[in-house]
């Protein structure tokens, strides 16, 4: 290969990343920098100019006992949906894998939460979540129990919006099982019927190693929406009562938009950025090594 | 300096080339609107906008609904720090010390040329203009404004041995009267719901108001929530659920609160009456609408969105927007707005309108709203104000779930804004 043809591959190289190279510097990588540097300074007051304070917003915001119970409830928001949906995924996609009537409508019914839009699926589970005239409280009355006001107790709101996010997620991870499941060849299972392996050990030993790199991807793809939920608290909650449902992501939204305070909201996020990246770090140095890839 | 993507500059000019096509003199107007109530408003609103545009064919406005009174605010806030500052907006009423803090809008004080136009700002209800002004400065016009009003069933009354055209006058009768209704219906039926999530300081501020109260300052850098007034407020809205079992327990949904009020899961609510069109046009029983009752005094603050003008507009422009909001807030179209709506006509000359006039004649509860102004208050508005509002919305549903009383939730809220106001108490 000559020099100039080397050189003109290079270039061609580049040009091929430079679509994605723009769009990321653009919507990743240049707010990330502003955001780290927002977090920095302190906004002057009635033209008064912007003040260097270093990481004395990080002070104010660990002493904010609001951003703890925030914190405190998006862990549990995430410990709530992330294990369970994944395991409804899995189950889901067992079952409609099977030869059985009506399998087409089935997938179809577990996938249909996923389609409908974050928005008007909060609207229709708010009136299911209605203290009076809800679904839930009706089905409940009909057995002879009093109703429940789900989203309006602060001790168990944050569950109902965590059941509700289940409901929205496992149908969307059932989607990547089913496929690899589809993919896996037959022949496994015929031999392991030959040797007269039971389910239950064909399931632990072959299926499931063999779903790791699947499992891996929905993991990381539901640390992240747990992380982002932002849409259904608008409408279900709007983080009440009292901050019980209040979330991370909506918090900064929060403080931006409603209360204009740009530096709070860029602090939160480097903080959020920070501890995702210790987890992503965490997940590819541990998890990554366990993993089957075919 | 603004970092503008290409994209913009694009749009840009595509822009401009596309007006010097149409009409060398015709100048774009783009505007955002909150809709905070259920209903088709977006229809009204487009067929309002089609209306003017064929009256002045020069100017040309694009109104975009964006959601409820917060989004509203945050696309209005985003497209001007995109360097896409909308000509006007309908926004939140109390967003004025926000925007003003923000240097994002102008006074129509500094835009009236005219005698007829001094007069035209002039023509409201006072009681509107109050949040809309400050240092003497008419910063917002009034447009989809509201009080809270009592919407009540007569057949629920009329069936719990109450007297179906008496609504309650006051506190006690209230509570009674719910409580009435509760055990009637052998606790099938509430007496009372007052919505407590999407926007409690607002209803907060009726209570504290109707026992003489008034919350924040007049110039918006103080506020007063742990007033023994205050606090005892705040108790009698919580002994409506726990010592009348009256209401249920926990916070009540703004968002469903007309849909339990329609299939008659409470024979009353408090709610806005921008609701009142969507209520009479669903309900298939017989309801009334009175004034908030009172404890030492009536009141309601009143609520909804103004018309502002931005500062980044040019001269040209900012003169199209007021064309355009002095059309829209003329007798004749505040009177269509509030029939279609049940918002408030903004001016006494709407209700001296034929329309609103034979409307009211014919469905009286049309007036109620108008009738409680008497009774009003500025909404709750202070700098710093979504930070003051969400504390203030903590403590209630705080003390409405039990977690605090009254008197704690309120001392906390008192002191979480006596932080944030500091530095504009002075």
């Amino acid at each position: 290969m000559s020099f100039t043809n080397h050189r003109k591959m290079q270039l061609y190289g580049a040009l091929l990343l430079l679509p994605a190279a723009v769009l990321l510097t653009t919507f990743a990588y240049l707010p990330t920098v502003t955001t780290v540097i927002n977090s920095l300074f302190l906004p002057g007051f009635r033209g008064a100019p912007t003040e260097f304070v270093g990481l004395e917003n990080y002070q104010v915001l660990f002493d904010d006992p609001t951003f703890w119970k925030v914190a405190r409830n998006n862990l549990i928001y995430a410990v709530g949906t992330i294990p369970t949906s994944i395991a409804l995924a899995l189950g889901m996609a067992l079952f409609v894998n099977r030869k059985l009537r009506g399998r087409g409508f089935l997938r179809m019914a577990y996938f249909t939460p996923t389609i409908l839009p974050m928005i008007a699926a909060a609207n229709i589970w708010m009136f299911f979540y209605a203290p009076q005239i809800g679904l839930f409280n009706k089905l409940l009355g009909m057995l002879g129990f009093s109703g429940v006001n789900w989203l309006g107790d602060p001790s168990i709101a944050l569950s109902s919006v965590i059941v509700m996010s289940v409901w929205k997620e496992a149908g969307f991870f059932m989607i990547f099982y089913l496929a690899a499941l589809q993919s896996m060849p037959p022949e496994l299972k015929e031999a392991a019927d030959l040797e007269g392996t039971s389910r239950w050990s064909f399931f632990w030993r072959v299926t499931f190693p063999l779903l790791m790199p699947t499992t891996l991807f929905v993991l990381i793809n539901a640390l992240i929406n747990s992380v982002r939920v932002v849409d259904h608290l608008f409408i279900l909650t709007k983080g009440g009562p009292n901050n019980a449902t209040n979330l991370l992501l909506y918090y900064v939204y929060e403080n931006a938009f409603s209360f204009f305070d740009r530096t709070t909201a860029a602090t939160i996020t480097v903080v959020i950025l920070l501890v995702l990246a210790v987890v992503a770090t965490l997940k590819f140095t541990i998890l990554d090594r366990r993993t089957h890839y075919q | 300096m603004r970092l503008r993507p290409p994209f913009a500059m694009t749009a840009l000019a595509a822009c401009l080339l596309n007006t010097a096509q149409v009409n060398a003199d015709s100048v774009d107007l783009t505007m955002y609107y909150p809709v905070a109530v259920g209903g088709a408003l977006t229809d009204v609103v487009d067929n309002l906008v089609e209306e003017f545009e064929s009256e002045y064919p020069d100017i040309n406005v694009e109104a975009i609904y964006a959601g409820n009174y917060d989004d509203t605010r945050v696309r209005a806030m985003s497209a001007m720090e995109a360097g896409e500052t909308p000509q006007l907006s309908v926004m939140f009423s109390i967003d004025l010390y926000e925007l003003i803090e923000q240097d994002a809008i102008v006074a129509f004080d500094d835009l009236v040329e005219t005698d007829e136009e001094r007069e035209w700002l002039d023509g409201f209800y006072p009681g509107l203009m109050e949040n809309g002004q400050l240092d003497g400065k008419t910063y917002g016009i009034p447009f989809q404004r509201s009080t809270i009003v009592l919407f009540w069933n007569k057949d629920a009354f009329e069936a719990a041995g109450l007297d179906p055209e008496t609504p309650p006058e006051n506190w006690e009768e209230m509570a009674e009267m719910a409580a009435t209704v509760r055990e009637a219906s052998n606790n099938e039926q509430w007496g009372v719901m007052v919505p407590s999530t999407g926007y409690p300081y607002w209803m907060f501020q009726a209570f504290a108001f109707q026992n003489g109260h008034r919350l924040m300052s007049e110039d918006g850098t103080e506020v007063y929530f742990d007033d023994p007034a205050a606090v005892e407020a705040l108790e009698y809205w919580v002994s409506l659920a726990t010592e009348h079992n009256a209401m249920p327990d926990g916070t009540i949904e703004w968002g469903t609160l007309r849909q339990n009020f329609l299939e008659q899961s409470t024979a009353m609510m408090w709610h806005t009456t921008g609701n009142l069109t969507a209520v009479r046009s669903e309900a298939n029983f017989d309801f009334g609408v009175a004034m908030l009752p009172m404890k030492t005094q009536r009141g309601s603050p009143t609520g909804g969105g103004n018309f502002y003008i931005f500062e980044d507009a040019t001269e040209e422009e900012q003169r199209a927007a007021m064309t355009f909001i002095r059309w829209m807030t003329a007798p004749e179209r505040a009177a269509a707005w509030s029939i279609e709506t049940g918002y408030m006509g903004v001016s006494p000359a709407a209700y001296e309108t034929d329309a609103l006039q034979g409307y009211v004649e014919e469905f009286p509860p049309a007036a109620v709203a108008r009738d409680q102004l008497e009774h009003g208050t500025a909404e709750l508005s202070t700098y710093q104000g979504g930070r003051i509002r969400r504390a203030l919305d903590n403590a209630v549903q705080a003390a409405l779930t039990g977690q605090m009383t009254p008197q704690e939730a309120l001392s906390q809220a008192q002191q979480e804004a006596d932080n944030v106001l500091r530095r504009y108490a002075r």
